[in-house]
């Protein structure tokens, strides 16, 4: 028997693609492709609508993965927030392989959404939408430990949500200190799995690029938010280093989130998103002190339209001041 | 930049596969080593013959020969106890001991004699044959490549064959019937409605049925790739790999 090359990639694919047949999903097409899953894009047939749906990618299914796999929905689930995509449904595909169904988001990633020419202050106001919904996180106990623009995704309204949390991590200082009654849920016990590897000291996970340098030492038990933050100073880093005109005050805020030491960086996501909220106000930012002669540059560039009608006005007076004297 | 998630790290380890020839090539036991070898050899033998006629342009007398040769001698002499998995895949290790193998016997101006003391083995030599006759390779392929393109196809042929076995010991040749008209036919106006047709079948089962046969085939295909992989990672890359994906 002769496999055409066609016939041999037809095989392939058949292969790779997962078996929805045990499932209210028909497959349609591969989304993308992670360290961990492959997300497909799917129709819910019972309730007639598009999904994303996360199968894991590794045929060997270990018990570890499929933990990991099952924790990660788990956390998504639990934070109920605009920022994050939410889960819908969890389960077992007939090769044993676990798969979590979610919304389906239009859009396009945060890295194509600035390719596309957005301006200094649209990719500012998405990468604090993006520190909001990690803020939350952070607020639920989880740390997401591999944020990067290809995790963030701008849907078709403008939207922000914060994708992939398969590596997110229940940081027991944060868990332990949620008021989970404000957020009408019980705490409970973390979905921890005592085999994940991600909980063995000295791995390394998440990516290089916008990894602290903590993370990429694998000191797993000294990660905690703090580590987001370095790398959301990354991804702004990221958003702005193809911009002419950046102010200090924007590099400042970039590189004490990129700060080494833990301590130098901003103590949390929401402490971040505030000093982006200041900059796009052009009020101070916590990250720069600015000299007097900064002070009144920010102060005009902040009140352009009132220094505009007061020049206007005052060189009205002039003028009449001129022409009545003649 | 480096914008792939990565989980490891200096303290990761990947577990040997269970089920793996290679390992198994490496027992004190001989009957396991034994098996473990053919294993090797049926997962290799035919990527082998037409790596040895392209790139080293060897007739097909002097292929056969040669491929007999390689086998006979890496059994005997332990070729693949020293396979290392942390520097190299094991088809890449194999396809290296190849070269050398041969390049060896070209320099010694050697030509193995069939029916002398090298062990034979039963291998279809004219199926490859024909098959090279009818295939020619891809010019723009490299030796290296088209030895691991041939390895693919090889694998796959191995699978569904396994699958028609299978399928005709467990009752289910109508399932097998369906994949190959369905799955191994060129025709491209094969649909799920003309083959219930064709089988006075209900829609629903024709679905149902190949989706059996696929996870059949799907499971045959990585079991035969853990066999002829030592670690967990090799395997997973090897899977990636066949299945034509990249993380």
């Amino acid at each position: 028997m002769w496999l055409s090359d066609n016939k041999l990639n037809h095989l392939r694919t058949i292969v790779g693609d997962p078996d929805f047949s045990s499932t209210k999903y028909t497959f349609i097409k591969e989304l993308a492709r992670g360290g961990m899953g492959t997300v497909y894009l799917a129709e819910d047939r019972e309730l007639n609508r598009l999904v994303a749906i996360k199968v894991l990618n590794t045929p060997e299914v270990t018990y570890d993965l499929r933990n990991r796999m099952i924790r990660e929905a788990q956390i998504i689930a639990r934070l109920e927030h605009p920022g994050i995509v939410p889960v819908h449904d969890v389960g077992t595909l007939p090769d044993g392989r676990v798969f979590y169904a979610m919304k389906f988001v239009r859009g396009s990633r945060l890295d194509e959404y600035a390719a596309q020419h957005a301006s200094l202050r649209d990719r500012l106001r998405k990468f604090q939408a993006a520190c909001d919904a990690v803020a939350f996180a952070h607020a639920h106990g989880v740390i997401h430990r591999d944020l990067k623009p290809q995790n963030i995704m701008i849907g078709s309204f403008g939207e922000v949500l914060v994708l992939d949390w398969g590596v997110a991590k229940i940081c027991d200082r944060l868990w332990s200190a949620v008021p989970w009654h404000r957020f009408g849920q019980s705490g409970g016990k973390p979905p921890h799995s005592k085999e994940a590897p991600d909980t063995i000291e000295g791995t390394v996970i998440g990516t290089r690029d916008y990894m602290s340098p903590e993370q990429a030492l694998g000191e797993i038990s000294q990660l905690d938010e703090r580590a987001d933050v370095y790398s959301l100073g990354a991804v702004l880093h990221f958003l702005l280093k193809d911009q002419p005109k950046v102010s200090k005050a924007a590099k400042a805020i970039c590189l004490k989130a990129t700060a080494s030491a833990k301590e130098d960086r901003y103590s949390s996501a929401s402490e971040l998103s505030a000093d982006i909220g200041r900059l796009l106000d052009a009020e101070p930012v916590s990250a720069y002190h600015e000299n007097a002669l900064e002070k009144v540059s920010r102060w005009i560039s902040k009140n352009r339209f009132l220094v505009l009608l007061v020049l206007a006005y005052l060189l009205m007076r002039i003028f009449f001041a001129f022409t009545s004297r003649r | 930049m480096d914008r792939d998630t990565d989980i490891g790290g200096p303290l990761h380890k990947f577990p040997v596969t269970n089920h793996s020839a290679i390992i198994a090539a490496r027992s004190e036991d001989q009957l396991v080593r034994s098996r473990a070898f053919e294993t090797i050899l049926a997962g290799y033998w035919k990527p082998a013959y037409k790596y040895i006629r392209l790139k080293w342009q060897a007739d097909n007398e002097d292929a056969k020969d040669l491929t007999q040769g390689f086998f006979a001698t890496a059994f005997e002499k332990d070729y693949f106890a020293s396979f290392d998995p942390q520097k190299a895949s094991f088809q890449t290790f194999l396809r290296t001991c190849l070269d050398g193998f041969v390049a060896n016997e070209r320099k010694a101006g050697r030509r193995l004699k069939r029916g002398g003391d090298v062990h034979h083995y039963q291998l279809d030599f004219v199926s490859a044959e024909a098959e090279l006759a009818a295939h020619a390779a891809e010019s723009s392929l490299s030796p290296e490549e088209y030895f691991h393109r041939e390895w693919v196809r090889w694998m796959f042929t191995l699978a569904v064959e396994a699958l028609r076995r299978h399928c005709d010991e467990t009752g289910r040749t109508l399932h097998f019937q369906l994949f190959e008209r369905y799955d191994l036919h060129d025709d491209g106006n094969v649909s799920y409605a003309s083959l219930a047709k064709e089988f006075e079948l209900e829609p629903a089962t024709v679905n149902n049925y190949l989706a059996a046969a696929r996870r059949e085939f799907r499971k045959i295909v990585l079991e035969k790739l853990r066999e002829i992989t030592a670690t967990d990672e090799e395997f997973r890359t090897e899977a990636r790999s066949l299945l034509g994906v990249i993380l």
